[in-house]
């Protein structure tokens, strides 16, 4: 189901948590409402859901209007941060309750409930914890049984809150890569919140980066990574070295190999697989020093200290694989060579 | 226990526990089942089996059971207001629920009396418009009964339904459960045993009470006679074996109804997988 938010806005009393919001997501995808703690993320979730009002605008869901039905109309699977299971009820009453309720008329016999409710623990390979009670699980656990619960009544939008921020960065990894398979068998459309940047680019397929209350970009993860369209983004997604274009910047940037001289902005953004160190050749004019540096797997990241003129010192990170910076055999305190290989200009 | 615990101070701790104990809860009780050891058995069901006692027991815990139940229920709704909805003077409402905490039992009982008898203000309304009469009745012991116990209910209740997770709820609209379902399967369920607890504590306090009952309900033998009134006009009359007798009746049924709803706890528990 394709969901459209138009003019969505949100105070929480002088707080403006959405600030007037438009948003277009189509069938199928998987979304990720990416942005810092405060961004409105999972309240625009929540009036998705139905869950919160917005204070204007519309939520359209399949292109109906859906902005006054209420949470359990409007066909959604909700996941809480913090799973939200039933507590007084086994595993498999949690996944079966969706069943349960509804109207006798519409209501499944027993048989057909238990065995939706088996097939929907198998897809998420717990159905050995079915007469566990949730307190007897661990957090994964806990969470993929209330995906399974969400699935249970065939919701045509799945939305997630925060669904890894409670667990372990092990359990996180292989969480993420089951939700992503699981999408791409089910195909519905999903939204998930969260605040990690790695996490969205991981598992999304779109990713919509909000701040204050407003939508700083929307795009395939690739794209916003390549083209970010304003500051914000530039350092919120991956990591960026940002230089300031006051003289001094100017003249390191020019001899790095950047034009400077129609510069689109005040901030130059580089990204640290951007720029490429050497071995300075006899006659070059090696301007930086090795600092120090840290391996990231196959990557290494290297700390850079470029020599100002009046003395003062920054780092630069640079990032390269692991076999290529072996060859150059350099050590700490060594002078290099830098060569900047792209940079995007912020005002 | 002690060697391993890290916990310190178990040694004075347990042992202070121990003695209090002792002092206040089983010697005394001990000393009353000692005392009602000096009546044979005979002696003993001849005073227990005396229709005037039997009524007494019939009137004091078929009064306590009844004002329990509309304690629970009228003390569950007024948790509910306390904890799920603002509005003015919430404050002075909390306060106002622990007030037969405090008040002398005997001055509510004295108050009860006064509106309820039949000249009184309520009393003469209860009567000319619907016929009943609630003081010197059984349903005046209930009233009475239902406003010293009603405390107990909210207490208990309040914190498992401030601590109630909301989550819940919303998850269960999700899944496109109607209000009456998320009250009736999730909430309610998760608020019961410490409903039960409330009960409990109404019950036995209620089947205890003695001050605010003895004005309202004019003591009428097999009719509006409880229990610890008998026992005290037992005692003024010097007979300590028929005092003692009917007391350790009425502690061994209070013991076995309590222990039955703590058995009952226990079950809602484990099934509702708390334990």
């Amino acid at each position: 189901m394709s969901i459209l938010l138009s003019n969505i806005s949100k105070k929480f009393g002088t707080f403006t948590a959405l600030d007037n919001i438009n948003l277009e997501i189509p069938e199928g995808e998987l979304v990720a409402l990416l942005g810092p703690s405060g961004c409105g993320k999972t309240t625009l979730l929540r009036i998705i859901a139905g869950l919160e009002s917005a204070d204007q605008g519309r939520v359209l869901l399949s292109g109906q209007d859906r902005t006054d039905h209420d949470v359990s109309q409007r066909g959604i699977g909700f996941v809480f941060q913090h799973y939200a299971l039933f507590r007084h009820m086994t595993v498999f009453e949690n996944v079966a309750f969706g069943l349960r309720v509804k109207p006798r008329r519409e209501r499944p016999s027993n048989e057909v409930i238990a065995k939706k409710v088996h097939a929907l623990l198998e897809l998420v390979q717990l159905d050995w914890l079915h007469d566990r009670y949730p307190d007897q699980l661990s957090g994964g656990q806990r969470q993929r049984i209330a995906l399974a619960r969400a699935l249970a009544v065939e919701p045509s939008v799945l939305l997630l809150d925060e669904p890894f921020g409670a667990l372990d960065a092990s359990v996180r990894k292989d969480l993420r890569q089951w939700l992503r398979n699981l999408h791409h068998d089910l195909n519905v459309t999903s939204i998930f919140v969260t605040h990690d940047q790695e996490e969205a680019m991981e598992v999304a397929s779109q990713v919509v980066v909000l701040n204050h209350g407003r939508i700083e970009q929307q795009g395939a993860p690739g794209d916003i990574y390549d083209n970010p369209a304003n500051a914000f983004v530039s350092r919120f997604i991956g990591h960026t070295n940002v230089f300031d274009l006051d003289e001094q910047d100017a003249d390191w940037l020019q001899t790095a190999g950047i034009p400077v001289a129609h510069q689109q902005g005040k901030f130059a953004h580089v990204r640290p697989h951007d720029i490429v160190i050497e071995k300075p050749t006899a006659d070059s004019d090696a301007f930086v020093t090795l600092k120090d540096w840290q391996h990231l797997g196959s990557l290494i990241r290297i700390e850079l200290v470029k020599n100002g003129s009046n003395g003062l010192t920054a780092s630069v990170y640079a990032e390269m694989p692991n076999d290529q910076f072996r060859r150059l055999h350099l050590n700490r305190g060594d002078k290099v060579d830098l060569r900047i290989r792209h940079a995007h200009w912020f005002h | 226990m002690s060697k391993s615990s890290i916990m310190p101070g178990f040694r004075p701790t347990i042992g202070f526990t121990l003695i209090y104990l002792g002092l206040v809860v089983l010697i005394p009780l001990s000393t009353l089942v000692f005392k009602s050891f000096q009546l044979n058995w005979d002696d003993y069901v001849h005073i227990i089996t005396n229709k005037r006692v039997l009524s007494s027991f019939r009137v004091s815990f078929s009064t306590a059971l009844v004002a329990a139940m509309i304690a629970s229920f009228f003390g569950f709704i007024v948790a509910w207001v306390l904890v799920r909805y603002l509005f003015l003077g919430k404050r002075f409402f909390h306060a106002l629920i622990d007030l037969p905490f405090a008040l002398p039992t005997a001055v509510a009982g004295i108050v009860l009396a006064t509106i309820f008898q039949p000249s009184g203000f309520l009393g003469k309304l209860l009567i000319d418009s619907f016929g009943i009469q609630v003081a010197f009745k059984p349903l005046g012991i209930v009233m009475a009964l239902i406003f010293i116990s009603i405390p107990f209910v909210v207490r208990t209740v309040e914190p498992v339904l401030l601590e109630f997770e909301s989550a819940m709820e919303e998850a269960a609209s999700s899944l496109g459960a109607t209000r009456w379902q998320v009250f009736g399967k999730i909430i309610f369920p998760n608020v019961f045993p410490a409903l039960l607890t409330g009960f409990a504590l109404a019950f036995a306090r209620g089947v205890g009470e003695y001050g605010s009952v003895i004005f309202i309900a004019g003591n009428i033998p097999y009719i509006s006679e409880i229990v610890p009134l008998l026992i005290v006009t037992k005692l003024e009359q010097f007979d300590i074996e028929g005092a003692t007798a009917i007391a350790l009746t009425m502690l061994v049924i209070s013991f076995v109804l309590l222990l039955l709803i703590n058995l009952l706890q226990l079950w809602v528990r484990k099934r509702s997988g708390q334990l």
